[in-house]
């Protein structure tokens, strides 16, 4: 790859966001992105996130007070044509005034680059997103798929310092969703951008971050690497949010957590834990003969092929979810020996 | 059987419905080509009064058609950029803005006219001047140029557009040019066609606002029906016709959609 501009490192100082309605839309934040990071905003709708990806970007200023830095450099006040960023929108903002080679050389024209320079660059760009074929059709005459490829063509073809990637995937069918986000990824490892993407799928983030930043009502709820934010959650709504989480709630004592599905012996359990959350891989079906404390009954069971999800009563708000993986086949009401691996247990 | 009895049926309604339209254009027509109307065709055709119309009354053809463009010039250079800032800026003043503008429409084209001639009828200069009329074309044409280009501004999402482009380093004229401006073609076109027919059949406040050296097309057609005979006048609506035609048809295959095609999930592989 011929990516001259090396990685941009940004970082946003004390950065809030109060609309012109008086909505606080992001509380202040503090946070450093690295060049070359891929770095993923996650969160539910009105979260802030796409707030935040529009301050970086240059589409919005922080409110006074607040300060974005690209390698150091102040760019708060900068507009986003000054910025130098790639941009990807959700609604794609293909110009349906032009043919598709036409977006891809926008940036280049723009930048009064010779018609030779911007030919053979639109050319790389249509081969690397594999459109070759598209590049003189209109924007209406394309599928959604095609339209987010040039959409990414355009973006990347400035030789952009960062590239931001607003939804990208959300207006897509599920099949194309998959197909496209293993491609962006193979992008963004191939170009070694720094890259912001905001998104409110979480397998997608999980899929596509160095690192994630769960926010919720305007406030970062965690940062951290996928694992980490799978499996060690810092709140409850990040346990719940990303991923499913199974609770039983209960008493602790001399290391034993009892609750209504039985009890369960926990070396190194909180004496105050009156809640624990696990994930469903972190429970299973007990064999037969297996001592274990906890039961429950099968209130539903879902055959998918490589497992069986099941859904196992035990006398809570919410039914466990189970992926077993046992041979074997599952019957409505049928009664279960539940077995937890204790690693895998969380109080929060 | 029945549906052939319904089929002529509506045959039949249509053509008499088309005829009723029809007929006295052509009978306009011919009575601006006969000899003499009331002895009727046998008469004999002729092109007397078409020359005569002519010669008579060329200069309010070409004032007419100046004055059309000079207010398409003038709607263009206004309405685009009023329609622009009203479709980027929704509140409550931009939208009295625009009912506001629509009211030279729903006012009596000869209180306007009035209303122009009190305010700056003393102005004998511009009085005079074929500008004088051309403000009023503009005040009653401006809504139509303003209307249609933000319809179409307000159906594409041209914030989004805009950000794209700027995101791509345009910055605003630019962004005006490549963007703005291409996606709002068809608004644009529309806009004009309405502005340039309205403004060249404009009658009942051109007809206050002229003088005898500034005549409009409409306004000498009211003349000619009224001061000579009924051949000039019919001859007058065939020139008018003649004028008019192939421009308002120009500007029309301007404005023609371009169709929409099937698309696929594709790429190269």
């Amino acid at each position: 790859m011929t990516e001259a501009s090396k990685p941009l490192a940004i970082a946003l100082e004390n950065c809030a966001k109060t609309f012109a309605d008086g909505t606080k839309a992001l509380e202040p934040l503090d946070f450093a992105i690295e060049a070359g990071e891929t770095v993923v905003f996650l969160g539910p709708s009105g979260c802030g996130k796409t707030t935040t990806l529009r301050i970086i970007a240059g589409l919005e200023e922080p409110d006074a007070g607040g300060r974005v830095l690209f390698d150091g450099e102040d760019v708060t006040h900068l507009p986003i044509e000054q910025r130098n960023v790639g941009m990807v929108f959700q609604s794609y903002a293909l110009f349906p005034n032009m043919t598709v080679a036409g977006n891809i050389g926008y940036g280049l024209r723009i930048r009064k680059t010779p018609d030779a320079a911007v030919k053979a660059r639109v050319a790389e760009m249509l081969g690397m997103m594999q459109i070759t074929k598209l590049a003189d059709r209109r924007i209406d005459q394309l599928s959604g798929g095609q339209r987010q490829r040039v959409a990414l063509a355009r973006a990347i073809a400035v030789r952009p310092r960062a590239l931001l990637l607003d939804e990208p995937l959300t207006a897509l069918d599920a099949k194309l969703r998959d197909t496209l986000r293993l491609d962006i990824d193979k992008l963004l490892r191939s170009l070694g951008i720094t890259a912001i993407y905001v998104t409110h799928d979480q397998a997608e983030a999980m899929a596509l971050g160095d690192r994630i930043v769960v926010m919720e009502h305007g406030r970062v709820a965690q940062i951290g690497k996928p694992r980490e934010i799978y499996q060690r959650p810092a709140t409850r709504f990040v346990a719940e949010f990303i991923g499913t989480m199974n609770r039983l709630t209960g008493t602790t004592k001399d290391g034993v957590f009892a609750c209504s599905a039985g009890s369960l012996p926990w070396a190194g359990a909180p004496a105050t834990a009156t809640e624990i959350l696990f994930r469903p891989e972190d429970i299973r079906v007990a064999e037969s003969g297996e001592v274990t404390g906890l039961q429950g009954t099968v209130a539903a069971a879902f055959f998918l092929g490589d497992r069986t999800r099941l859904f196992v009563e035990v006398g809570e708000a919410r039914p466990l979810v189970i992926e077993s993986t046992a041979r074997r086949d599952f019957s409505h009401g049928e009664a279960v020996r539940l077995a937890i691996d204790p690693r895998g247990l969380l109080v929060l | 059987m029945k549906h052939r009895g319904l089929f002529y049926l509506q045959l039949g309604f249509t053509l008499l419905v088309s005829a009723f339209l029809i007929v006295p254009v052509v009978l306009s027509i011919m009575a601006g080509l006969t000899v003499n109307y009331f002895i009727g065709i046998e008469s004999g055709l002729t092109l007397k009064w078409v020359f005569e119309v002519w010669n008579g009354y060329r200069d309010t053809i070409f004032l007419s058609i100046g004055l059309s463009l000079a207010c398409l010039v003038v709607t263009l250079v206004l309405g685009v950029p009023t329609a622009y800032v009203l479709a980027k800026r929704q509140n409550a003043l931009t939208r009295a803005i625009e009912e506001l503008l629509v009211m030279p429409v729903a006012v009596p084209g000869l209180a306007t006219a009035l209303a122009l001639i009190v305010t700056y009828g003393s102005l004998s200069g511009f009085r005079t001047s074929w500008g004088f009329i051309l403000v009023g074309h503009v005040l009653f044409t401006l809504p139509f140029m303003v209307r249609s280009v933000l319809a179409v501004l307000s159906a594409i999402d041209l914030k989004t557009l805009e950000e794209g482009a700027a995101s791509l380093g345009a910055g605003f004229w630019p962004r005006f040019r490549d963007i703005v401006l291409p996606n709002c073609r068809a608004g644009i076109l529309a806009g004009s066609l309405m502005v340039v027919t309205l403004s060249m059949g404009e009658f009942n406040m051109t007809w206050l606002l002229h003088t005898p050296f500034t005549k409009t097309l409409p306004v000498g057609l009211a003349d000619a029906y009224a001061s000579l005979r009924l051949e000039v006048g019919s001859a007058y609506t065939l020139v008018f016709f003649l004028m008019i035609m192939p421009l308002l048809l120009a500007l029309q295959a301007f404005a023609k959609p371009r169709p929409a095609k099937f698309v696929a999930e594709e790429t190269d592989q």
